[in-house]
């Protein structure tokens, strides 16, 4: 479960940021919209503790993010927050394979060889393995970095703007793998966009 | 996948700084090893081959020329002293011993030295093959001789006038091979030893043709007339050898005690038409001859360290900010900051490591070469591929500037924005 306290943020002081509270049980799937400009990936940085806020609390799992130090923040990310980006980007040196078996070993979990053909499989890009991911084409990128996302089975899935270099029919179908993998991993699903398109797959709504 | 693992696969897929900090360091390193190399080497030789001679005395000239031809027998020698005159400094009461060297003839390079029994005993040499030579034109070869030519015992070969290949044959008189010499490690192992009278006859034989031949004008003459009579100072068994001819290059001389080192160096260059020279005193002048260039080289090679050093550094913070967004990415997947500090650092040690190791290979790969020209011009080879201590330090050296050059990197990895990093790619 997560939830969310008068969470706000500020980067100077003229601007502050300022979010509502937010609870989302296991298996439940939200979809953040609004505009540029507004605080969205400053939200997702928060939730995902990459942001210490200025007031308010993250509550992951029954674990409060703003209670633990900069190393086990780290540690618990790891292990139970999965993030995809709007641009997806890699370990450039290491094939996607590479990049999945380093995932794990950051999260401190054993190689499994089996979690990574599955995962892959499962997002159609099983033969791309090998290739490093930057020769590989734009929609087959985004794949593999929701492969990365969710190879560690998290309880959180956060994605930022997932869509927004898409076009329809690529946005649609990454929209259903990150359902369907959300879905598989029984993990709670946030989506943070301005992408009107995927205003109609989600019921769940919250607009900043 | 391991950090160590990513570690190396950072460093393959930025080939070409990681090549030229690898060719920087492999040459700093490699140079002052192999400099350090083959000082040791060269030191080791030159006190080794010095063993117990406190004094050569020759004809005079320079006495480092002496030294090299008498002790170590890789220069001309400096001319003739009359055997008389040697013996007659061997009495004196500091001297406890003098060993008499004639030399100026070689065979396929190898030096043919003219000498007495002492001479193999000073470098501890024991005869693994056979005996030693006991009458003229037989001989005893240094080990490094014998497996060179192939030479086995009943072998004969001429000597040539001169000491490189390819002189005057002394034809008619053959030398027979009657000992092989074990392994001592000196320049013993390059000689070829034979009794001083074999030397005498060669080139008493010699003058005597040539005196024939040139019969009219030759102005010794006379003294060819007198060469058949009995002088009886060496009588080998048939052969004779006349008074006059009784020179010797050189003697090595053994001191009773320190008072030797006082007198008789004085004595002889004041009192005689002979010079001493003290082999410790004249190789320590050599090697602050040579410690010039040898300090230049090793600056030359610390200053390329420092630069790999810098390379290094370069490498792994250009490396750094095109993947800034990299390491941000590993810590939203569960990467501590100090494992980003390890990565950066390890991939830093691992280049210098890898730099340093090629430059030590490299360094006795140089070291053989060397090795093989000096037989080849001097028939001296290095034996023993010791570690020697400052090898030792100059790994930990190189290792310390592996460190200081991804200090600044790990630095700016620790402390990584990565909410702003993130934003921003």
């Amino acid at each position: 479960m997560l939830r969310t306290r008068s969470l706000s943020f500020a980067y100077d002081a003229q601007q502050e940021f300022r979010f509502p509270d937010m609870q989302l049980d296991a298996g439940e799937k939200l979809l953040i919209l609004g505009d540029s400009g507004i605080g969205k990936t400053t939200l997702l940085h928060l939730i995902a503790g990459l942001l210490r806020p200025r007031s308010g609390s993250v509550e992951l799992q029954g674990t409060v993010l703003q209670d633990l130090s900069v190393q086990e923040l780290d540690r618990f990310r790891g292990r139970h927050i999965g993030l995809v980006f709007q641009r997806p980007h890699f370990v450039q040196a290491l094939s996607a394979r590479e990049n999945l078996e380093l995932v794990q070993y950051l999260a401190g979990r054993p190689r499994d060889r089996q979690r990574i053909e599955a995962v892959a499989e499962s997002l159609g890009i099983g033969n791309k393995l090998r290739e490093r991911p930057h020769t590989i084409s734009q929609g087959e990128q985004q794949r593999v970095a929701i492969a990365l996302a969710v190879i560690n089975h998290p309880q959180l899935i956060l994605a930022d703007e997932p869509t927004a270099s898409l076009d329809d029919k690529n946005c649609e179908k990454v929209a259903a793998l990150l359902e369907d993998q959300a879905a598989a991993t029984g993990a709670q699903l946030i989506i943070i966009t301005h992408d009107q398109r995927l205003k109609e797959r989600f019921t769940n709504t919250l607009t900043l | 996948m391991n950090l160590f693992r990513l570690s190396v696969r950072n460093m393959t897929s930025r080939p070409l700084s990681t090549t030229l900090s690898l060719v920087l360091l492999t040459l700093g390193v490699g140079m002052i090893a192999l400099l350090v190399q083959v000082d040791r080497h060269i030191q080791q030789q030159l006190q080794n081959n010095i063993g117990e001679i406190d004094m050569v005395v020759g004809a005079k000239g320079s006495p480092l020329q002496l030294i090299l031809s008498a002790v170590y027998h890789i220069d001309k020698p400096t001319g003739n002293i009359s055997l008389q005159e040697a013996q007659k400094l061997k009495r004196n009461r500091l001297v406890e011993a003098g060993i008499p060297l004639s030399y100026g003839d070689s065979h396929q390079g190898f030096r043919i030295v003219g000498t007495d029994q002492q001479y193999p005993e000073l470098y501890k040499a024991s005869v693994v093959k056979g005996a030693l030579w006991q009458k003229p034109f037989e001989v005893t070869l240094g080990a490094t001789v014998a497996m060179k030519l192939g030479l086995d015992l009943g072998d004969t070969f001429t000597g040539s006038h001169g000491l490189v290949d390819g002189g005057d044959s002394h034809g008619e008189h053959p030398f027979e091979v009657v000992g092989i010499f074990g392994y001592t490690n000196s320049v013993l192992d390059q000689l070829i030893l034979t009794a001083t009278e074999s030397v005498w006859l060669v080139h008493h034989h010699e003058a005597e043709i040539t005196g024939i031949a040139d019969a009219a004008e030759e102005p010794t003459q006379e003294e060819h007339a007198h060469e058949h009579e009995d002088t009886g100072h060496v009588h080998a068994e048939g052969w004779e050898v006349p008074d006059e001819d009784q020179q010797i290059t050189a003697m090595l001389v053994k001191f009773r005690g320190p008072m030797g080192m006082v007198q008789l160096p004085r004595l002889v260059n004041e009192r005689t038409n002979m010079q001493a020279a003290v082999p410790a005193f004249e190789i320590s002048r050599l090697f602050s001859l040579m410690a010039v260039g040898v300090d230049m080289l090793s600056a030359i090679a610390r200053l390329i360290m420092m630069v790999a050093g810098l390379s290094v550094f370069i490498s792994l913070y250009n490396a750094l900010r095109d993947r800034q967004y990299e390491m941000a990415l590993m810590r939203t997947y569960g990467a501590t900051r100090w494992q980003l500090v390890q990565l950066v650092v390890q991939e830093g040690l691992l280049l210098t490591l890898t730099g340093s190791l090629l430059g030590l290979l490299f360094s006795r790969i140089g070291l053989w070469l060397v090795s093989g020209l000096m037989e080849a011009n001097y028939h001296y080879a290095f034996g023993g591929w010791v570690w020697a201590a400052e090898e030792g330090w100059l790994l930990a050296t190189a290792l310390a500037i592996g460190l200081l050059a991804s200090l600044l990197p790990a630095i700016r990895v620790f402390r990584i924005n990565i909410s702003k990093t993130l934003a921003d790619a």
